[in-house]
């Protein structure tokens, strides 16, 4: 008895609620499996996005892909069949994201990834990402290396997709810079023993080392390359910006120099940067719940998607569960200018779904085992 | 390349060998007395070094909590495969070795990690806490199987070790540590340049394959394990008991496997999964030396070692292919000049 009641007063309660138009954002994120390190901070900034966007309340939706494609597609489909989603967000890394894009081109819903996926041109129009191409991080690095001189560069990469499409991504650049690709060397996250490599490295004398690995594993050339003596000056991608790098490199990776989102330093950032009044709140709120050294750059991803989807929600006209609203929220999304957010100021037009400027990056250096913000001019 | 690089790459083959080798000695040993090829044997290596750096940190090691969790196991095990009420005398080794002695680590061990320990009692921390894992995953995964063919037994220790490598991540978490060295130190020889730790790493894989030695050919509790390796029904026939030699194989392999991670976790940054490609090279040096000669053994891991190296120089890209390559036509020559039957 007493249990009907209850029943009656929610659905009573529930009522007005679902008769007010509310927008459906749902996201599939890699919590759990391989990804979890990018899935977890993405899953703990739901609570900093926006809960109504140009008068209307959104609900969001989370969902678990344990990193696995075939699990992102089903919950991408979940999320259009089941939540009525109006914009999807995810996934956590490129094979995930590519699952959900599939399913979003299929069904005329846009999605946002936060990562760097390539997909058909059919699908293209549906797919915005929040997460910079590794050609804008490497511009800030050669930007660097120009400055300070550097005529000879080495490589070591991840025997990977990583570290491939970092080699295919400088090799042109740096050649329009003026820089000599000098040894080409591979290493494996597993690998042990990293001492042919640094050899050959230190051999071919480069004023400077660019390794490309992701996480605590490209530590380990940073640590060879000081042990043979190695003097010049230490480059890392954006993959390894995480506290648990400083952790295992310690002395070794003092003054490795990295590209990341300015949310990362988001306190350290210049007055004049666009990203330093949001970054720092988002910053402090995530530090205040979860810790010191705990704000990453795929937190900031997940907050920038959220801002791109509230920022085409007020933009968009229509009834939320529509087609048509999905359509013009989809419109909304490619002609949004100027939208300000932790990792930078997004411009997205037709022919750029990623809309990025040279804000989205900075560098940072570390020192006394911590990221400081090294200002390129 | 000149002469300097080679004697700095023929060096880091050595300390690569020199792991390996501890491993092939350890797959060798394993096979002969138990028929077992233990593939879970590089998981220890890699939990050994993760306990000591987790120590170092001051943090009570996930591996504590797992042998919990295994000797309880090996306890439900024991007690359920009992007929009768056995003696009280044996029933309290039992427990006491299954039940006490982790519960106490686990429990003493959250207490002392946060104390900054000196570096030689979170060595002997690291040891009391990996090393029961051998004779437990024994008593868990092989023992009731003892009379099982090869193959069944390749199976399960690959099972094991698909196990292994889930826990590992469950207690360690997916983030790689380091400790730091036993010995800072380097020694200028001529043109070269040891870290103090890789001298130390060798000095002591020297010192066990030679303490080996002498146990198999000085002591009685050695001889008795390599009758059981020649022959286990021979052994049987002269009173030794054929159980208590896999044990004590077992606890041989996690003592050796917990000292390789000791010394190798100051050298590279160790992983939960780690284990799996360190402990493959000395099972590849293993079977060159056919499984059955530890000389060989030790040889054919030290040999992989400098190639490593030298693949990782010439041709990084294809450093596991040169590595796993090799191995095919020597082989092939072993299995030409040396046939026999597939099962013995």
């Amino acid at each position: 008895m007493n249990r009907l009641q209850t029943m009656s007063v929610a659905l009573i309660a529930l009522t007005p609620l679902a008769a007010q138009a509310e927008v459906t954002i749902c996201a599939s994120l890699s919590v759990t499996g391989p990804a979890a390190s990018l899935g977890i901070p993405e899953q703990q900034t739901l609570a900093f996005l926006p809960e109504e966007a140009g008068g209307q309340a959104i609900r969001y939706v989370v969902l678990d892909d344990a990193t696995d494609p075939t699990k992102a597609n089903t919950n991408a489909r979940k999320c259009v069949e089941d939540e009525k989603a109006d914009i999807l967000l995810g996934s956590s890394t490129a094979p995930t994201s590519a699952s959900v894009a599939a399913v979003a081109g299929e069904t005329g819903t846009p999605v946002i990834a936060l990562a760097p996926v390539t997909v058909d041109a059919a699908v293209e129009p549906w797919v915005y990402r929040s997460v910079q191409k590794n050609a804008l991080m490497a511009s800030a690095l050669i930007e660097h290396m120009q400055k300070t001189g550097v005529t000879r560069l080495g490589f070591v990469g991840f025997a990977d997709a990583y570290g491939e499409d970092w080699l295919k991504t400088v090799t042109p650049m740096l050649e329009a810079a003026g820089i000599k690709l000098v040894a080409v060397e591979r290493f494996a996250r597993t690998d042990t023993s990293v001492t042919g490599q640094v050899l050959k490295l230190v051999a071919s004398a480069p004023d400077a080392v660019l390794v490309a690995g992701s996480g605590t594993p490209s530590a380990l050339p940073a640590v060879g390359l000081r042990e043979r003596g190695f003097a010049g000056q230490i480059y890392q991608t954006h993959g390894s910006a995480t506290t648990e790098y400083i952790r295992v490199g310690g002395p070794s990776v003092e003054g490795s120099i990295l590209p990341v989102g300015p949310v990362v330093v988001a306190p350290q950032l210049p007055v004049s940067h666009p990203s330093r009044g949001i970054g720092v709140e988002y910053y402090t709120a995530y530090v205040a719940q979860y810790g010191e050294g705990s704000v990453s750059a795929f937190g900031g991803m997940m907050f920038d998607a959220g801002q791109l989807a509230a920022a085409a929600i007020a933009a968009a006209e229509g009834t939320p569960g529509t087609p048509e609203y999905r359509m013009a929220l989809r419109d909304a999304l490619e002609g949004l200018t100027d939208v300000v957010s932790v990792n930078g100021v997004y411009n997205l037009s037709a022919d750029d779904h990623y809309g990025h400027d040279q804000r989205s990056r900075v560098l940072v250096q570390v020192t006394d085992g911590a990221f400081k913000y090294l200002a390129l001019d | 390349m000149d002469s300097t690089i080679a004697l700095f790459l023929v060096q880091d083959g050595l300390i690569n060998g020199a792991i390996y080798a501890l491993l092939a000695v350890c797959f060798v040993l394993l096979f002969a007395v138990t028929r077992i090829i233990f593939i879970p044997q590089g998981d220890f290596v890699a939990f050994a070094g993760l306990t000591l750096a987790a120590l170092e940190m001051g943090v009570a090691p996930g591996s504590a909590l797992l042998l919990v969790c295994l000797g309880v196991a090996c306890a439900l095990f024991d007690l359920a495969g009992l007929r009768n009420w056995p003696p009280a005398g044996w029933l309290l080794r039992r427990l006491g070795a299954y039940l006490a002695l982790p519960l106490v680590l686990w429990l003493g061990v959250r207490d002392l990690a946060p104390m900054d320990l000196p570096v030689w009692a979170d060595i002997c921390l690291t040891l009391v806490i990996v090393v029961p894992m051998g004779p437990f995953t024994y008593r868990l995964a092989f023992e009731p199987m003892r009379n099982a063919s090869i193959l069944a037994l390749l199976i399960t220790s690959v099972g094991v070790h698909l196990v292994m490598m889930g826990l590992g991540l469950l207690f360690f978490g997916a983030e790689g540590y380091r400790s730091t060295p036993i010995w800072g130190g380097t020694i200028l020889l001529g043109p070269m340049m040891i870290q103090g730790q890789s001298a130390l790493l060798m000095v002591c894989t020297l010192v066990i394959l030679g303490l080996l030695w002498c146990f198999f050919t000085r002591t009685l509790a050695g001889k008795a394990l390599q009758a059981a390796a020649v022959s286990a029904r021979g052994a049987e026939l002269v009173g030794i008991s054929v159980e208590t030699a896999g044990r004590r194989a077992f606890v041989l392999a996690g003592l050796i496997a917990a000292i390789a991670g000791i010394l190798i976790a100051p050298i590279t940054t160790l992983y939960y999964d780690s284990g799996f490609l360190i402990g493959l090279k000395g099972f590849v040096a293993a079977i060159v030396a056919g499984f059955a000669s530890f000389p060989g053994a030790v040889f054919s891991a030290i040999v992989l070692g400098i190639i490593e190296a030298f693949a990782a120089f010439w041709a990084s890209a294809f450093k596991e292919v040169i590595v796993f390559g090799l191995v095919l036509p020597i082989l092939l020559w072993r299995s030409l000049t040396n046939p026999h039957d597939e099962e013995h």
